[in-house]
């Protein structure tokens, strides 16, 4: 089964690209999660997972230290993936779906709005890469 | 002790290998150094980037080929 799961090599000429949602309680965090798995499958990068961090696990850890970039969704600026990769000294590239136009708690989990942010991020990400 | 060595065999999980191996003999640490390929062993570490290296169960760095010194150090840390 596809579960999306891939272990990159370094041996390749890709950057390494790791993906995290703060996969929060929240409306606007349950659409973090799904924009992140949907920029997953675009091809922006690996997902992987933030509690993984949190629980000290040394395999996601030091996966974080050694990719090229991450990049964590967090769906309010609690910023809770943002500041998980921070404890462990990686910085992260950030994007806070509050800032992007979203409100927390009010905010309907639609297809339609997952497109829109998921299609706002690639758009920043394939810029930033290929300005 | 254990030393896994986790990758899909290419040239910086090869060469991850052989200094795990030397850092081995530089210690005098008696340790058994293997190489592991399966994707599913891999993820169950949580490693997203290969070559890794894993030293009684904790993974001490994934995607880079660490230094030999390095190596040795965690292997001292965790005789």
């Amino acid at each position: 089964m596809d579960n999306g799961r891939k272990v990159e090599c370094a041996c390749g000429g890709d950057k390494t690209v790791l993906l995290y949602s703060c996969s929060g309680a929240a409306d606007v965090g349950e659409i973090a999660d799904r924009v992140t798995r949907k920029i997953r499958h675009e091809g922006i990068g690996q997902m992987t997972c933030l509690a993984g961090i949190g629980a000290g696990l040394t395999g996601f850890i030091e996966s974080a230290k050694g990719a090229c970039e991450n990049l964590t969704i967090d769906g309010c600026p609690v910023a809770c993936a943002k500041k998980t990769l921070e404890r462990i000294g990686v910085t992260p590239i950030s994007y806070i779906l509050t800032d992007m136009g979203l409100k927390k708690g009010s905010t309907p989990v639609t297809d339609r709005v997952i497109n829109e942010i998921a299609g706002k991020i690639k758009t920043q990400q394939l810029n930033r890469v290929n300005p | 002790m254990i030393i896994e060595v986790l990758g899909p065999g290419c040239p910086k999980c090869t060469k991850t290998y052989e200094l795990a191996k030397q850092a081995a003999t530089n210690t005098g640490v008696e340790a058994e150094v293997v190489k592991i390929s399966d994707l599913n062993a891999i993820t169950n570490y949580g490693v997203m980037i290969t070559p890794a290296l894993v030293i009684n169960g904790k993974v001490k760095i994934a995607g880079r080929i660490p230094k030999v010194e390095d190596i040795e150090k965690w292997i001292t840390e965790e005789k």
